[in-house]
């Protein structure tokens, strides 16, 4: 199976030519080699940003020479966990940048991947639904302009035509108006890591599965190579993109990082007719609502405060969550849940991710996104790539570096942030 | 759901009433210290996946702060104990090794 043939164009021609040959004739979309005992660059982690980072490396500065190591099996971590919602509204000017040139990357991704990932600019809006959030996102819609990211205030009206089976009078927390950004939206996240991973085989470079990252080598301060399951494993960079486990990775590579580990988790109920075709976050009560294409409500809500590794969360949170939303979308309340999970988000201080060289030489980090990074995936990648290739960031990373933290150089975002998503 | 006893009230108390606070055991730095150890004591977690130390407080019930020690990876607790202790007691060390006879305690008491 090893150097399996490339996968070929995906188009309405295939199609039609598999159907009149039983569809015998589908090739597997990436290859699954051996690992080779050195490669240019390795990448531990094979979620979103470990496999658009690699995907950017090749297209972007011809790097090919190239291995991305998964312990478990491709998307298998936050990125197939997490609840899909794009957006770019944020407040400070380096994260309206980062988010939205993923944005922007994510408009024109089906197409450049060759790979239907199901990019859906369904519009976002933020409810604000106390005095604090009306003047917060009202300053942030400013800020958004300010930055060229097309947003909007709207009234709570307006947003009862958006939305029409909110609840705007709700006892506790009436609905007051809204930020919304219409070009937000959601994608499929499956198909988001499927889309990279089959353009990374195709450039030649390795996706290693199953394969965990035990030990980090260096000398004289400089990587040598990773130890893992499958063997020691040459490299002249290395780069760590490994969301909840970057403080064991860190760890390997003798620094530490300034991130916390802790679950965030996610429930769909049964699915049900068409009935909200935005998405809809609610970061007063906590709590998140969208519906995916099978018609399933996709609810998210805040994360556990304590630190955590087991891909779980607490069933507090589910309650808290769920009685948040009834009293903003009353019919919600007779719905069944069909799935309830957790993913390990790794959390900053300042809520903004770390895009960063490390102390060790050859050694770069992409991690601190949180509960928030899905939508940043091939931003992060494009960023991310420039930063291992050239050694030094460019415009879109240089202010998420680890030295913020010495410098006091917050990129501040809980409030755009406010809830998780 | 996560259970705690609160070594001064002794009430198992679930997390609902708790609230939580971090790593524990975190030396503050005084002024004199220098830009490194500042950022090691403000940001720095250990982060541990495994045998972990965290503060918590007893908020909806006596109100005060409390240590406890327990693992991440599996969420078992090993035990709770008071604020007041510069490192983990002798018993709570005890039950740690009990359960985990790898780990080491990774601090010095003079
Ligand atoms: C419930 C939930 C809902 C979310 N909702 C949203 C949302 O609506 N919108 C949004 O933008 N973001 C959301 N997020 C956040 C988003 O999912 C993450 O920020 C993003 O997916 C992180 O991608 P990643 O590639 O960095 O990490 P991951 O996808 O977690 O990939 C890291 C990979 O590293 C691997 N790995 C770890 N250790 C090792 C090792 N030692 N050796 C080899 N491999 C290793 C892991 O197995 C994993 O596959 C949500 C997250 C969760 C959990
Ligand atoms: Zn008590």
């Amino acid at each position: 199976m090893s150097d399996a043939p490339r996968s070929g164009r995906y188009s309405v021609f295939a199609i039609a030519r598999q159907a009149l040959r039983q569809h015998s004739g589908w090739q597997r979309a990436w290859a699954s080699p051996a690992p080779r005992d050195r490669y240019q660059v390795v990448i531990v982690g094979a979620g979103g940003h470990g496999l658009a980072t690699a995907y950017y490396l090749g297209k972007n500065f011809g790097i090919t020479d190239v291995a991305i190591i998964e312990k478990g099996w491709l998307g298998g971590g936050n990125t197939g966990r997490n609840t899909t919602i794009i957006r770019s509204n944020y407040l400070q000017d380096p994260s309206a940048a980062i988010y939205d040139k993923a944005l922007k990357l994510y408009e024109g991704l089906s197409q450049e991947l060759n790979y239907n990932v199901m990019f859906s600019p369904r519009g976002l809006i933020m409810l604000a639904q106390t005095e604090h959030e009306v003047r917060g996102y009202k300053r942030t819609v400013y800020a958004n302009n300010l930055q060229g990211v097309s947003t909007e205030w709207v009234d709570a009206q307006r947003l009862k035509e958006l939305v029409p089976i909110i609840n705007i009078d709700g006892p506790r927390y009436p609905v007051l108006g809204g930020l919304y950004q219409a070009r937000g939206g959601t994608a499929r996240h499956d198909a988001v890591a499927w889309g990279y991973a089959r353009a990374c085989s195709d450039m030649g470079m390795h996706i290693i599965q199953n394969c965990e990252v035990t030990g980090v080598e260096t000398e004289g301060g400089q990587v040598r190579a990773v130890n893992t399951s499958k063997g020691r494993i040459g490299c002249d960079k290395l780069a760590m993109v490994v969301a909840g486990h970057s403080s064991q990775l860190a760890e390997m590579a003798g620094f530490r990082l300034p991130i916390e580990s802790v679950a965030l988790q996610a429930l769909v109920s049964e699915p049900i007719k068409p009935c909200m075709d935005v998405v809809v976050m609610a970061n007063t009560v906590h709590g998140y609502l969208s519906q995916s294409d099978k018609g399933e409500m996709v609810i998210g809500g805040g994360t556990d405060g304590f630190n955590n590794f087991t891909q779980r969360g607490s069933w507090q949170h589910v309650e808290e969550t769920v009685r948040a939303l009834v009293e903003t979308f009353p019919m919600i309340s007779r719905l069944k849940m069909l799935r309830q999970w957790g993913g390990i988000v790794d959390m900053t201080g300042d809520r903004s991710p770390i895009l960063s060289t490390t102390p060790v030489g050859g050694i770069f980090v992409n991690c601190g996104w949180g509960t928030g990074g899905f939508k940043a995936i091939p931003g992060s990648g494009w960023a991310m790539a420039e930063l291992v290739a050239k050694g030094s960031p460019g415009p879109l990373a240089a202010d998420f570096g680890l030295n913020r933290f010495r410098e006091g150089r917050f990129i501040d975002e809980s409030v755009a942030a406010g809830v998780a998503h | 759901m996560l259970t705690l006893t609160c070594p001064y009230c002794g009430i198992r108390a679930e997390e609902t009433e708790l609230h939580p606070g971090g790593e524990a055991h975190l030396t503050r730095v005084g002024p004199q210290g220098t830009d490194e150890e500042f950022e090691g004591y403000l940001f720095a977690r250990k982060n541990a996946k495994g045998v972990h130390f965290e503060r918590w407080r007893h908020a909806y019930g006596c109100g005060k702060w409390f240590l406890a020690a327990r693992c991440t990876a599996t969420l078992q607790v090993f035990g709770t104990y008071k604020a007041q202790n510069a490192h983990p007691p002798a018993e709570i060390v005890e039950a740690i090794r009990q359960a985990r006879p790898d780990w080491n305690p990774d601090w010095t008491t003079e």
